[in-house]
Parts: C-alpha cells; sequence; structure tokens
C-alpha cells in the first residue's frame, strides 16, 4: 500500500494498538505534535508502536513508505524513539557513539545541551540522572532520524537545562524534522507544539500557539470518539 | 596386567566406607545418614539397572533397541538441562522443543561422527560402541545448553532497556543481543574447555581411567580420550550455538522487537 501525499513526512491510519481506540493523525515537515492525556493513557505506548518497538497493527508512513515495506532497523533509523530514561550498555557516553560523523555531531549536540566535553568520557553511573537524560537525547540525534519521537524529554531537568533542551527542540523543527512530542509540562506543549492529540476526555486541551490540530476534524473526531469509551 | 572382575564381597568392601560414615554422621549427630544412605542406595541401584539394561541390548544386538535406548538417553538429558532454568522461553513447547533440538542435534552429529568416520565398527549403530559415546556427547552437551539458556534468558531480562535502546537506534535484532549472546556462549564453553585444561595433569578423565583399569595400554586409552575430548568439544559447541541463536530467534521477533513478555519465570 502506497501513499502519495508527500506533504506529510508522518502520517498514521488506523494505528491499532491493543486496548485503545484506533488512531489517525500526521505530522508534516517541521511540525511538531503533542500527544497529551492523563498517565495510563498509553502515550508512550503510541510512540514505542510509532518506532516498530511493540507490534501494532493499521498503517504507518514515512513520506508514502509504510513499516512493512523497509526493514526494521532502516525505520528506526528514521523514526527514532527517545526514551524518558535511556539506557546505556557501555561505561562512558562516548562508547555509545560508534562512527566518526555520528561521533562529531554527538559532541556538537551534548555541548549545546550543556554537556561538559570531559562528561564524554566519565563513567555514567558519576553522571546525574539530568545528564543522562540530555546525554540520551544527543545520541538519539546524532544519526538525524527524520521523526523523533520525544517522551517526556525535559522530565527530571531544572529550568535552565529544560531551556537548552527545548532550544534543540526548536532547532530540529526548523531544520525539517517532524517532532511528536509526549510532555507532562503543559507550558512547554504551548512553547513547542503546533498540534495536539488529546487521549481521554479527563482534561480540557491547553490552547496552543497554532492551533492547527484542534481544528482538524481527524483529531476532534478521535477525540469524541474516545469520550465514548466505557 | 588383565582386567580384575570384582566380586559382590568387594563391592560390599567398598560399601563399608559409606556405612561408616553414615555412623560417624549418627555419632556427630549431623543428620546426614539417612541422605548419605538413601543416595548411595540410589546410585547402587541405577548403575546396576543400566548394567542389566546394556547387557541386554549388547546381546540382543538390535537396532530398534539401541535407537530407543538412545532416545530415552535424549530426552532425559533434556529434561535435566530445561528443568532447573529460571526462566522460560515462550510456549512450553518453544522451551522444550529449543532444548531437545539443540541437544538431538549434537547428539547425533557427535555419535555419528564418531562412530561412523572414526571408530567405524560393524554394524555402524553397535550399542557397544554408539551408546558409551552419545552418554558422554549428552552429558557435557546438557551443561552447555543448559549454561547458554540461563545465562542468555537473564540477561535479556537485566539487559532489557539497553537492548530495547539499541533496537531503537537502528539495530538488528542479533545487533542488539550481540554482549548477551557472546556472554552466555563463553560461559557455556567454560566448562568443557577446562576440563580439557585439565586433561591429565589435574585428573585423568572417567573413560580413560576405565580403559587402564579394564587391561588396555595407556597410549591406546590416551588416544581414545584426545578423540572423544575432540568429538565432545566441537559437537557441545555446535550445540550450545544452536541453542543460543534459537534463544535469541524465539525472544525476538521478524521486525526485530524484543518480546520481553516471551520470557517466563518459572516459579
Amino acid at each position: 500500500m502506497r501513499e502519495d501525499n508527500a506533504n506529510y513526512v508522518l502520517k498514521v491510519e488506523k494505528l491499532a494498538i491493543p486496548g485503545m481506540p484506533l488512531l489517525s493523525f500526521e505530522v508534516a515537515a517541521g511540525e511538531c505534535l503533542a500527544i497529551e492525556g492523563p498517565s495510563g493513557a498509553g502515550k508512550t505506548r503510541i510512540l514505542r508502536a510509532l518506532a516498530d518497538l511493540d507490534p501494532a497493527g493499521g498503517y504507518v508512513f514515512i513520506e508514502g513508505a509504510e513499516r512493512a515495506e523497509v526493514t526494521a532497523s532502516e525505520w528506526r533509523r528514521q523514526v527514532r524513539y527517545v526514551s524518558a530514561e535511556p539506557a546505556w550498555w557501555a561505561d562512558t557516553p562516548r562508547q555509545h557513539v560508534v562512527r566518526h560523523p555520528e561521533l562529531l555531531r554527538f559532541e556538537r549536540l551534548a555541548a549545546s545541551l550543556g554537556i561538559a566535553r570531559e562528561a564524554l568520557d566519565h563513567p555514567l553511573a558519576q553522571l546525574s540522572t539530568g545528564e543522562r537524560l540530555r546525554l540520551g537525547l544527543a545520541r538519539a540525534l546524532a544519526d538525524e532520524p527524520r521523526v523523533i519521537l520525544l517522551d517526556e524529554p525535559t522530565g527530571a531537568l531544572d529550568p535552565t537545562a529544560t531551556a537548552l533542551v527545548e532550544e534543540l527542540i526548536r532547532f530540529q523543527i526548523l531544520a525539517g524534522r517532524s517532532v511528536v512530542l509526549v510532555s507532562h509540562d503543559a507550558g512547554q506543549v504551548r512553547r513547542l507544539a503546533h498540534k495536539q492529540l488529546q487521549l481521554g476526555a479527563a482534561r480540557v486541551p491547553a490552547p496552543a500557539r497554532q492551533v492547527t490540530g484542534t481544528h482538524d476534524p481527524r483529531l476532534t473526531g478521535l477525540a469524541e470518539r474516545w469520550d465514548k469509551q466505557p | 596386567m588383565t582386567y580384575h572382575p570384582l566380586s559382590i564381597l568387594e563391592l560390599a568392601i567398598a560399601g563399608l566406607l559409606l556405612i561408616a560414615n553414615a555412623g560417624l554422621s549418627w555419632g556427630f549427630r549431623l543428620g546426614l545418614e539417612k541422605t548419605l544412605l538413601i543416595s548411595a542406595a540410589r546410585m547402587a541401584a541405577q548403575l546396576g539397572a543400566v548394567g542389566f539394561i546394556l547387557k541386554f541390548v549388547f546381546e540382543q544386538g538390535s537396532g530398534a533397541l539401541t535407537a530407543l535406548f538412545a532416545i530415552v538417553m535424549i530426552a532425559v538429558a533434556s529434561w535435566e538441562a530445561l528443568s532447573r532454568q529460571r526462566y522460560r522461553i515462550g510456549s512450553g513447547w518453544q522451551h522444550w522443543g529449543l532444548g531437545t533440538a539443540a541437544l538431538l542435534f549434537c547428539g547425533l552429529t557427535g555419535t555419528l561422527y564418531a562412530v561412523v568416520l572414526i571408530i567405524n565398527t560393524d554394524p555402524w549403530w553397535s550399542p557397544r560402541i554408539l551408546l558409551p559415546i552419545l552418554g558422554m556427547v549428552l552429558g557435557n552437551a546438557l551443561t552447555g545448553v543448559s549454561l547458554v539458556l540461563d545465562t542468555l534468558t537473564t540477561a535479556t531480562r537485566r539487559e532489557r532497556n539497553g537492548i530495547e535502546a539499541k533496537l531503537a537506534l537502528g539495530s538488528t535484532r542479533f545487533e542488539a543481543m550481540h554482549d548477551a549472546l557472546g556472554n552466555a556462549l563463553r560461559t557455556a564453553m567454560i566448562p568443557i574447555i577446562n576440563s580439557m585444561a585439565a586433561a591429565g595433569v589435574v585428573s585423568l578423565p572417567g573413560m580413560m581411567t576405565g580403559q587402564i583399569l579394564a587391561g588396555a595400554d595407556p597410549i591406546e586409552a590416551a588416544k581414545y580420550q584426545i578423540m572423544i575430548f575432540c568429538v565432545i568439544a566441537g559437537t557441545t559447541a555446535l550445540g550450545i550455538l544452536a541453542a543460543g541463536i534459537g534463544g535469541v530467534w524465539l525472544l525476538t521477533d521478524s521486525r526485530h522487537r524484543l518480546r520481553a513478555e516471551r520470557l517466563i519465570e518459572v516459579t
């Protein structure tokens, strides 16, 4: 199945996650979609399904190519899931990025997030939770994925670090990346997101800077369908 | 020197040692005498029974009986390899199928290699040669298969987040599981590598001892032992590799996702 509408980088049709209503939405190049909803509504599960880390039915396209049309590793190189708690397997941050151009970009990204250059060679256990969270973001962006799925990117950060991370996300959006953002911080959603996807009926959506999403009949329809859930 | 058959009286003299041990345990109130005597009785009964069954199988010289005995050996080996695992992979069928397939694979490969290509007996399935070799191959392979699966499943559970992080960054399932699989393979090969390194210096292997006691020339016994070590180590490695790769296969899916829900803790 091919989709020729190239205006949208990420196009999701009838994404079927067990226990959730079908989801359909689109994110254009240089656009940020915020997914909002109470804890347990399945925000992380949506991000993991988009990255094809968990099985889910329906269709997800990147520039017209469906998940099944490319290999799993190629898909996840383009659709990057950034966990709220990045996991590490080697001793130091630098050892997690092997190839040269990516390593240069990793160093630059880490610096832009306020991480000292020496910290890249410190044992991970000696770094703070906030440093590890920012390094996880730098590692995820080092190979320049097309679509970035951010799960609470500033959850454990102080206001200064939060501002640096938001600045980097804004740069990524300006560079034409598509961003899907999950955040508990309503102010952050207002600052970064162009449109919103509301899960559950518990909360009134916060007014976004550019409220294109809530005018999208597809999204409104989705929210109504969710309301009818028992 | 000739072979010296043991009489019942001589066996009883050997048994006296255990009776004396039991007496000491009773005297010092250690409470070990009951378990010790039961285990000793089990050992004597099991070995005696196996001796009679093997004698019967050897005398019949029947291919069907030999095959039946081999199947029972493989079934028992896979039970021993899998029953003490901390985690089960997938459904019971997948778990037992994986272990049994790995043991069947290396048991058959090793035994046929030794019997057909090296010893060249007539007929090739002669139970006197085939069954002891199968036993030695299985004995080592079951330790290996058991260790590789236990290490792999435990590492997957412990390093689940790291494996998923690698997958999220675009690794394939074998790239993401490379460290866990490599450690599991290394751990599983240690026992056979140790026993080869220590052979003759620290310990005299059981088969070689047996042949020497039975009156064989020590040089001939050593040659046999070298051949057996090569076959055992070679096929144990194959069985370990098959079980390890099969384990990764069952713990992940064709879209290179880690399926952690297939890892079930055995309570």
